[in-house]
């Protein structure tokens, strides 16, 4: 088992980064609005929501009470996996990068986001079975237990799940940031309704069967934590959609995508 | 789906069914708040469910999530529209709730087996209790259907 242990420069290291990205984007948002363009405070406002749900989660001190505990393992996944990268990904923090950047910077930047890898990966289906596929492979195998061995797949885990939340929020919501997809509300609600079944059917088969084990963990530890995982993760999963839903209402009624059926303005 | 005619101004089918989708959602969020997290009776996991039994149920809770939100941005989109007729949507929301409550009584606690509805006590009581909750919400749903197909025929 892991010991408690005074915190290392390299426990700092997550949270650094989360300080140096946070300031690389109100830097950037500094210049957009000294040049005379706009950039809208509510997006800084969302920036900095998701920046502060990582900083609270990356806390070395947290991040060290997670490790022992797995229900403060799964608190820090559901902040680090489901709300910050929502909060983030309403910052549209590439438009601001590709308005930022200098060109040739900015069409290096417009490549990769074209690119077939990103693509791929920005796809709501690749993006769904990266995230709650992850989280199978994690809790129902004996990874979770060797990440507590090990700091560095500790760590890189935790990235999986910023980066698979963040690329499931941009997949299903599809804005601000231009998506590559050209892809249907229906479809992007079905792929949605989908993550939710799956997810919730993880929380109860981790309850049920006492996933992730080998752990230390109690059984009563366990089910805490996958009943947390099993709420929490709705309250996610409905903001996502409620999100989603209200970006759709905010369009004006003739541009809006049919709910009921695929004609445009069909009702 | 229905092709109206564009005099046609309000959308009574439409208005019915996303308050089908409130009501299911609502009934669904009682159900769990109240006899899941404030009585206890239910249980998170039962371990007489059949296998077949735990995987419906991750499809039927997603449904049910799902179901609240897509109905309430469904109505607030006929509102904008213009096309939302209320009589036509209270009769909805009680179908909904009323069918959701026998679905659950019937097919969640019965056929897959999910949960009971209370342990330790027999639970034939509660059953016909629960699912003559469900026959009134229903009940109440046909009223208001009756009175919104009297008030459009006027």
């Amino acid at each position: 088992m892991h010991v408690a242990h005074h915190a290392t420069p390299l426990d700092w290291l997550p949270f650094l980064l989360v300080v140096l990205v946070t300031s690389q984007y109100l830097a950037a948002v500094w210049l957009q609005r000294t040049s005379g363009a706009s950039w809208s405070l509510w997006r800084c406002g969302f920036f900095l929501t998701g920046s502060a749900l990582l900083a609270i989660a990356f806390w070395p001190s947290l991040m060290a009470w997670a490790h022992g505990s797995l229900v403060g393992h799964m608190t820090l996944h559901l902040l680090i996996g489901m709300f910050a990268p929502l909060f983030w990904v309403l910052a549209a923090p590439m438009t601001l990068l590709l308005r930022t950047l200098p060109q040739a910077g900015g069409r290096a930047v417009a490549a990769l986001l074209q690119s077939r890898f990103v693509r791929t990966v920005s796809h709501p289906v690749t993006a769904l079975v990266l995230n709650v596929g992850g989280m199978y492979v994690l809790y129902l195998t004996p990874l979770y237990a060797a990440s507590l061995e090990n700091p560095l797949l500790h760590y890189a885990i935790h990235l999986h799940f910023l980066l698979a939340g963040y690329l499931f929020c941009w997949a299903i919501l599809a804005e601000p940031d231009a998506s590559p997809h050209r892809l249907s509300l229906h479809f992007r609600l079905g792929v949605l309704f989908t993550a939710i079944a799956t997810h919730s059917l993880l929380g109860k088969l981790m309850y049920g069967y006492g996933w992730p084990r080998n752990t230390g963990h109690s059984l009563e530890e366990v089910q805490a934590a996958a009943q947390l995982m099993y709420y929490g993760g709705d309250l996610a999963e409905v903001l996502l959609a409620v999100v989603l839903l209200t970006l759709w209402l905010r369009r004006p009624v003739k541009r809006r995508e049919g709910l009921w059926s695929k004609k445009p303005n069909a009702a | 789906m229905m092709n109206a005619p564009t005099s046609l101004r309000t959308d009574p089918k439409r208005s019915l069914w996303a308050a089908v989708l409130v009501g299911i959602g609502v009934m669904a969020a009682i159900d769990e708040i109240v006899f899941h997290q404030l009585l206890q009776w239910h249980h998170f996991f039962d371990f007489g469910t059949p296998a077949f039994g735990v995987l419906s149920d991750g499809l039927l809770h997603a449904a049910e999530l799902l179901a609240v939100v897509v109905g309430v941005f469904m109505l607030l989109d006929l509102s904008q529209r213009k096309r939302l007729v209320i009589p036509w949507a209270k009769a909805g929301f009680f179908l909904g709730m009323g069918g959701f409550q026998l679905f659950d009584g019937l097919i969640n606690h019965k056929v897959l087996r999910l949960h009971q509805i209370r342990y330790g006590v027999d639970p034939l009581m509660y059953d016909l209790v629960w699912n003559a909750f469900a026959i009134v919400f229903l009940l109440i749903g046909v009223w208001f259907w009756r009175r919104a197909r009297a008030h459009a025929a006027r």
